[in-house]
């Protein structure tokens, strides 16, 4: 596999794959010296056309530990709002020598045009495009799953997963409900029927409007957030009222089976999707998903940029010990 | 007399005679006819049609000179088989005044290779508010009589009613770009499946049909003309059938591309299937295919959108709408419409030239071939394959979505009032 640009790129053994390397890669940030020398030399370029501080500093985070040459490109205002096309700025990356582009832009496609149009030769990784899909919040979702309610190995099948909230505009949910379902969940979506997009029966997953029925049967809740844009746009009447329907509070916690975990992608709207209490609470894997996601970011970019292929075994030895740069 | 003798030609597909060509007019048609002084065609085994008649062209002249000019556009026109177009209006500055339509006309008849026939603008500046002076267009050089604000709906029901009504005075007709505003706000693609995965806000087929819906039945109030461009739904089929069924006064056009073409090509992001209407399912090419068939939907028109490579060199959403279609489309027609039976030659004339010459009231186009007729006619490879060669597209744009394809029928040559604009498949100027 050359780039990440869909959950769906992944099959079952190579989701696999890629959860068993970064829970090895996991154990590094154990250690006095978080680095490993692997990707030594190599250029990785953070490309984001939209504010997005989390997702930047995680995989920043993860290709220095991994020992590449990071350059944060923040291009906001991309050709959308008149300013320099992504053909220019790709090509300019491309002349710098880049090995890899982690792309965050908000047109749905915009990494497949980087990977696809013949602009870049380098690895693209889907970091948040538009509405379509974020492969990576995926990966680092079903890593933390598989952590608390598997023993950290193999996949998650008959694991049931409950993605509630604006699953529209969701790409977090996209590529959530490819990669689970490849991995064996059984995932259902929760969400008033504005909020679900046409054709979505026709996804590996179910779905219902109503969340007190779907909670008793989660083993994971996990809460999308609603942009303050869609709460004036007609798709639900109030805040109030979603939060009623379709809010994580205190009551409904106590419809959860006792190991039932409680996750969210992040930025919370605390109070409306999620009680602050219900956040702040046992739970929730909130704060371990963004540890984890530096994990997982660590394994994508070792195994596209380390020379094996992704479907490939990692050598051990490359992750258990330091080796020179390139070998592994 | 000298002219031009056309050898063996079969018209409309069918026997093979010969055709004399003089003074702009058929001369003669008939079996050895003598050269005399005549230029002498060999059109054995070609298939003679009245020359192609396009309801919906972009030309982007004047303004966008970058994209497309009248010169270009007529040449991509001549070499697909027109010998008429109709120029949409929203140029810069848009053709909302006698004198831009005059201008593109004037360009037409520079080029010389088609006659370009100017669209109006119902609104002044395209922009939905008050009519544009839809009377001094009719009565310019131009001649103005299908108006329309194509890429932009007639939204407001009184301004498309008094329209309608308004251009009954000198037998104009109101060519409607059906497409609810609200309902398609930030629309990138067909609204279904494929939206859905890809993330896309979609353009529900609702909201063309609700529209189309709207202005049949505004239309019979009033007893005023209306035509649909490029239909695109089922659904839009099913009520322009049901409306003549009722008699109203309503005619329709589609797309090749929507003839062909489905959204499952989107699944890349490659702007050059981007389109207004978009490119909808299998089950919408079947229908519209049946429509064409069943004379619901009157004609074929190409709605050849030239954009340039900036403008489709970049992610989906920041991209134009539009593709080529002049130099294609009788190729698609054969594929999609011919070769499955679907229809014939005599067909095919009259949906791609007989019926939109009446609808835009071209009297000098879309007249059967016969003695006396306008010697405005085209010559077809119908046996031929041709691949799509980018490079070699008159046009001056390049968003063409059939590159590299294999798609049959060759127009060899095209004559306008007696005179080729295409000879052996090469424009003549």
């Amino acid at each position: 596999m050359k780039h990440l640009l869909s959950a769906g790129d992944l099959d079952h053994d190579t989701a696999v794959h890629v959860l068993d390397t970064a829970e090895r890669l996991a154990r590094i940030a154990d250690r006095p010296v978080k680095k490993l020398p692997t990707l030594r030399g190599r250029t990785v370029v953070n490309l984001f056309f939209e504010d997005s501080t989390r997702t930047r500093i995680s995989f920043e985070a993860a290709a220095k530990r991994l020992s590449a040459d990071v350059i944060n490109f923040s291009a906001k205002g991309s050709s959308v709002s008149k300013g320099e096309s992504l053909k220019d700025t790709a090509m300019t990356l491309e002349a710098m020598g880049t090995d890899a582009v982690i792309v965050r832009h908000s047109c749905s496609g915009a990494p497949h045009r980087l990977a696809n149009s013949g602009w870049i030769g380098g690895h693209v990784v889907n970091a948040g495009d538009g509405t379509h899909e974020h492969p990576t919040q995926a990966l680092l979702d079903a890593f933390t799953m598989r952590r608390r309610l598997r023993g950290g190995v193999g996949d998650l099948a008959g694991l049931r997963v409950t993605l509630v909230g604006d699953v529209l505009h969701s790409r977090v949910a996209r590529s959530n409900v490819l990669l689970l379902s490849t991995l064996g969940a059984a995932v259902t979506l929760v969400a008033p029927p504005t909020l679900l997009p046409v054709g979505v029966e026709t996804w590996p997953c179910a779905t219902s409007y109503d969340l007190d029925e779907t909670l008793p049967g989660s083993d994971v809740v996990m809460m999308l957030r609603v942009q303050s844009e869609r709460m004036n746009a007609s798709f639900f009447p109030t805040t109030r009222e979603y939060s009623r329907r379709y809010g994580l509070d205190r009551a409904r916690l106590g419809l959860l089976p006792e190991h039932t975990i409680v996750m969210h992608p992040g930025p919370m709207n605390r109070g409306m999707e999620i009680a602050p209490d219900v956040a702040d609470s046992a739970r929730s894997t909130i704060v371990e998903q963004v540890t984890n996601g530096v994990s997982v970011r660590m394994a994508v970019l070792y195994l596209l940029l380390g020379g094996a292929d992704i479907g490939a075994p990692a050598p051990a030895e490359a992750i258990g010990e330091p080796v020179p740069a390139g070998v592994a | 007399m000298a002219g031009f003798l056309l050898t063996g030609a079969h018209p409309y597909g069918e026997g093979a005679t010969d055709i004399r060509l003089v003074d702009g007019v058929i001369a003669e048609v008939g079996s050895g006819l003598t050269p005399g002084s005549a230029e002498v065609i060999d059109a054995a085994g070609l298939v003679a049609l009245p020359g192609l008649v396009d309801l919906h062209t972009h030309l982007r002249e004047p303004g966008r000179e970058d994209a497309e000019t009248v010169q270009t556009g007529s040449r991509a026109a001549a070499l697909g088989g027109y010998t008429a177009v109709h120029a949409m209006a929203n140029t810069e500055p848009v053709a909302d005044t006698a004198g831009v339509v005059e201008q593109v006309w004037r360009l037409g008849r520079e080029a010389g290779l088609v006659d370009v026939q100017p669209i109006g603008a119902v609104t002044v500046g395209l922009r939905g508010e008050r009519l544009a002076e839809l009377g001094a267009m009719a009565d310019s050089v131009a001649g103005v009589r299908v108006f329309s604000d194509d890429g932009l709906c007639v939204s407001d029901a009184v301004l498309m009613r008094r329209a309608l009504e308004y251009v009954r005075a000198f037998d104009g007709v109101i060519a409607q770009h059906a497409q609810e505003p609200r309902l398609t706000e930030g629309a990138q693609m067909n609204e279904g499946i494929r939206s859905g995965v890809l993330g896309m806000r979609g353009w529900p087929g609702v909201a063309e049909e609700a529209v189309i819906a709207r202005d049949v039945l505004l239309a019979a109030h009033v007893g005023s003309r209306l035509h649909v461009c490029h239909v695109s739904t089922a659904g839009s089929v099913e009520i322009i059938r049901i409306a003549k069924e009722r008699g109203m006064p309503v005619t329709a056009e589609v797309t090749p591309h929507h003839l062909m073409l489905t959204e499952e090509l989107i699944d890349g992001y490659d702007p050059v299937y981007k389109v207004n209407p978009p490119l909808r399912t299998a089950d919408d090419v079947a229908a519209l295919r049946a429509g064409l068939a069943d004379g619901t939907i009157d004609v074929v028109a190409t709605d050849h959108a030239p954009h340039t490579p900036e403008a489709k060199d970049c992610e989906w959403d920041a991209a134009a709408f539009g593709m080529l279609g002049l130099q294609t489309a009788l190729s698609v027609v054969i594929a999609t419409m011919v070769h499955p039976g679907l229809l014939d030659w005599r067909d095919v004339a009259d949906r791609m030239s007989v019926r939109p010459a009446q609808i835009g009231q071209l009297d000098a186009h879309g007249a059967k071939l016969a003695v006396g007729a306008p010697a405005n006619l085209v010559l077809v490879d119908a046996g031929a394959e041709v691949v799509v060669e980018v490079a070699e597209l008159a046009s001056r744009s390049r968003n063409t979505p059939y590159a590299g394809m294999t798609l049959p029928g060759k127009v060899v040559a095209t004559f306008l009032r007696g005179a080729p604009t295409v000879l052996d498949g090469k424009a003549c100027r």
